[in-house]
């Protein structure tokens, strides 16, 4: 075994520049978060108030309602995009003609910016000029209105997500199934098992760690998700699309209340590692160590 | 590999293949209408296309100067990424050091950093302490390719690992033994047989990059201004420039095309974010 010095010398610029852009700038926000502060007043002196930000957003029920939304739209998103995306990939799986023609064109909204797709979005779905809720209504008589019904609000940046990011699901998944070996599946099928059989006690637990890393990575992006629905809904009508990133954004620019905005943005941050950790250890981390 | 009926799969793919192009499709369409048109009744298909927009975009030089830098950042952020990411991930797989799962863990939590708050500190950081006399981070192309790297670099430690765990040891210990520098191991045995991983890595790392938002918005005025912000520019109070944005959103398009492109064959053995193989 070669020495540690050279592990560490490779991990240092990586350490370095998280250390300068990641680790110094959350130290501020923290530091921040004990304070009152608005740095675009007129009197804008820091001032020291302790833990008020942390206990005031125990019983901020915009905040908490804003947790419970991104829940909600992380769990509804990352679930189906799962779903299709498994179906998907098991599709691609097969052999049919232009298949690579076909996935190329699958992944083409993953190369979109989050800006993009929220703003062809907003053009697609606004009232009286967006071509969706147009045919809805004259084809099914749905009147659908984002910018009223907080339902419908909700719905479409549902569905915009799954559009947007169900190609990388399906990408990761094809990845892992094409890495499994065939005879297990040979193996079960003489034994004559069924589809569902191979799905849940074969197919299932092999891909198992590409699932969890896939579900790792779209919870962590969908919680900051900001930019599509900034763009789409600017987090109305009301709170229905109120997502912790977009609650911040307005808690602190608007506002001009950064103090608190801070202390918003440590616990949210707070939370995300703790889930993602759970998720990692329990899940992740075992496999990994199991192999190396 | 089964067969089936090509036909159904055929109407099947089409099918996916039209929800998936739709919007695209449409943000084609808006680029292609004159502004008094977006507000009448929406219709499936153009019949004479407008190239005004195209035209003005295409004229306008600022906007030229916006994708030069959108390029320069996102490339530049894309290989620093790939290539230290590859130099961690080769730490990590290879040395018993101490706490370096934490370190691994560590990295990815810089990527869940909800980014409003986060503009301010980077802001202060890059205008008053990231200095050399006169000269400051901010609104330079170098200070966005680093500041890219908090959500690129953790991205591409994760892609990359699985890839690096893959690579037998006893590869290394045979190169040793050959009399092989521990660089020559790095960049001559182990690297290109990670290219797979390495194509996906960029890939994604440029995409993303090259996507951003909110960062540029804010850290940068003139010099390094993005593709991206620039689109923002025509978000404005008086209205929004929807056909203008539509074609520059077009633009902002075929770059990432052509490079999704490139690496479309790698894509699928290289993408196990955090995942080894079982």
């Amino acid at each position: 075994m070669q020495s540690n010095r050279l592990g560490w010398i490779l991990l240092a610029p990586t350490m370095v520049i998280l250390f300068f852009f990641g680790v110094l700038p959350f130290v501020y926000v923290l530091w921040v978060s004990f304070h009152q502060w608005n740095p675009f007043a007129v009197d804008p002196t820091m001032v020291f108030n302790g833990a008020d930000n942390f206990r005031k957003i125990v019983f901020d029920a915009a905040f908490l309602n804003s947790v419970g939304v991104t829940v909600m739209f992380v769990f509804f998103a990352v679930v189906s995009e799962l779903i299709i995306g498994y179906f998907l990939a098991q599709a691609f799986m097969r052999d049919f003609p232009g298949k690579s023609f076909f996935r190329t064109i699958h992944t083409l909204p993953l190369i979109m910016a989050p800006i993009i797709v929220g703003s062809v979005w907003k053009l697609m779905m606004t009232p009286s000029i967006g071509i969706i809720p147009h045919y809805l209504n004259l084809w099914f008589g749905i009147s659908v209105n984002i910018g009223t019904s907080p339902a419908a609000a909700f719905t479409t940046i549902v569905i915009m997500d799954i559009w947007h990011w169900t190609p990388l699901v399906t990408l990761t998944l094809i990845a892992a199934l094409v890495s499994l070996p065939a005879d297990p599946f040979e193996q079960a099928q003489i034994d004559g098992a069924n589809k569902r059989q191979i799905f849940w006690h074969i197919t299932l637990p092999m891909i198992a760690p590409a699932v969890v890393a896939t579900v790792f990575i779209r919870l962590m992006d969908a919680l900051r998700t900001v930019d599509e629905v900034w763009m789409l809904t600017g987090g109305g009508p009301g709170s229905a699309t109120r997502f912790v990133g977009v609650h911040i954004f307005k808690e602190v620019f608007p506002k001009t209340n950064y103090g608190y905005g801070s202390t918003i943005s440590v616990i949210v941050l707070y939370l995300t590692i703790v889930a993602c950790w759970l998720l990692y250890v329990t899940m992740l981390a075992p496999r990994n160590s199991r192999k190396g | 590999m089964r067969k089936q009926n090509p036909i159904i799969g055929l109407v099947f793919w089409s099918l996916v293949s039209f929800l998936t192009l739709f919007p695209i499709y449409w943000l084609f369409v808006i680029s292609v209408k004159p502004a008094v048109q977006l507000f009448s009744t929406p219709d499936l298909w153009v019949t004479d296309p407008f190239w005004g927009n195209y035209a003005k975009v295409w004229g306008d030089r600022l906007l030229r100067s916006y994708m030069l830098n959108s390029i320069i950042i996102s490339t530049g952020n894309a290989v620093l990424c790939t290539i230290l990411g590859f130099f961690a991930c080769y730490a990590l797989s290879r040395f018993n050091m101490a706490g370096k799962e934490s370190i691994f863990f560590w990295t990815i939590t810089n990527r869940m950093a909800p980014p409003a708050v986060f503009l301010l500190p980077l802001f202060l950081l890059m205008t008053q302490v990231y200095t050399i006399g006169e000269w400051r981070l901010l609104d330079t192309r170098i200070g966005m390719i680093l500041v890219y790297c908090t959500f690129n670099l953790p991205f591409a430690i994760w892609t990359l690992r699985p890839t690096l765990e893959g690579i037998p040891k006893e590869l290394d210990e045979a190169a040793f033994v050959d009399g092989a520098s521990p660089w020559q191991v790095i960049t001559e045995v182990i690297f290109p047989l990670c290219r797979p991983g390495l194509a996906v890595t960029f890939i994604l790392t440029w995409v993303f990059a090259w996507n951003e938002y909110l960062l540029a918005a804010t850290l940068t005025n003139f010099n390094a201004r993005t593709l991206t912000t620039g689109l923002s520019e025509y978000v404005t109070s008086t209205g929004t420039e929807w056909g203008i944005m539509a074609t520059i959103s077009v633009f902002t398009l075929i770059p990432a095309l052509i490079v999704f492109s490139m690496v479309q064959k790698h894509i699928v053995a290289g993408l196990t974010f955090g995942a080894v193989k079982g």
